[in-house]
């Protein structure tokens, strides 16, 4: 049926879902957020937390060689990267688990705990950053 | 005419499943995580002598599992709903599902032969 033999009663609705132009707030970034750090955290989290456990405790070597390769500043970068990523997975998860108590459920403390989650991340990754360098 | 308490027969009823296991497992890597902030702090860092020897305790390598099995599950739950909704065609979903699952696996493998592998 094209639009026009519709009945005339039904509103043509605009169709508009441009991610990038909607104005999202604090919660669904925190959410979406969520989700990419979970992704990073299984694409390179995991296998480097088993490889780094595996070499650091090989020999007294492979500990030092595993240390020195956090030295360049691409790889503290990535360190920051998964730093963050897991704070922040962290943070809103534990948001959920106080979320699925009845803690916090009107908008306001739920706009709130959806900053406190996003800023806590952040500056606890920035200190931890400026620690690196 | 419709019961109003008709059991609707469709779905396979793990979503709740999935959510208390997301919980359950979130709860286990939160009380890992404080544990190995705890020792760094207790230590003072890690040198390589403490690293050997933290793993060389029977306990702490059956808690690690615990982390690691933990964190493996939740991967499984997390990145199925990723694929869940981005993933539409059936054929592709479930063969990305088959490699997340094999990868899966195979890095509970590896975190065995890491943490009761060696010496």
């Amino acid at each position: 049926m094209s639009a026009a033999d519709r009945p005339v009663a039904t509103p043509k609705r605009p169709v508009y879902l441009n991610l990038f132009a909607i104005r999202q707030p604090i919660p669904a970034i925190v959410s979406i957020l969520h989700r990419i750090s979970g992704a990073l955290l299984f694409l390179v989290g995991i296998p480097l937390i088993l490889t780094g456990v595996q070499s650091s405790l090989a020999s007294a070597e492979r500990f030092a060689a595993f240390e020195a390769a956090w030295s360049s500043p691409i790889a503290k970068l990535v360190l920051l990267a998964l730093v963050w990523s897991y704070l922040h997975h962290l943070l809103a998860g534990l948001r959920h688990l106080i979320l699925d108590v009845h803690i916090g459920l009107d908008l306001k403390a739920a706009r709130m705990s959806a900053a406190l989650t996003l800023v806590l991340a952040l500056v606890v990754t920035l200190a931890i950053g400026m620690r690196l360098w | 005419m419709v019961s109003p308490h008709v059991h609707v027969p469709v779905g396979a009823h793990y979503g709740w499943r999935d959510w208390l296991v997301q919980r359950v497992t979130a709860i286990v890597m939160l009380a890992y995580t404080a544990l190995m902030i705890g020792l760094a702090l207790w230590n003072g860092g890690f040198d390589y002598a403490t690293w050997r020897s933290i793993f060389a305790n029977g306990a702490f390598r059956v808690v690690s599992f615990l982390f690691m099995a933990s964190l493996l599950w939740h991967a499984w739950v997390g990145v199925r709903n990723i694929l869940m909704d981005y993933v539409k065609p059936a054929g592709a979903r479930l063969l990305l599902e088959c490699i997340v699952v094999a990868v899966l696996v195979a890095y509970l493998g590896w975190t065995i032969s890491v943490l009761w592998g060696g010496a």
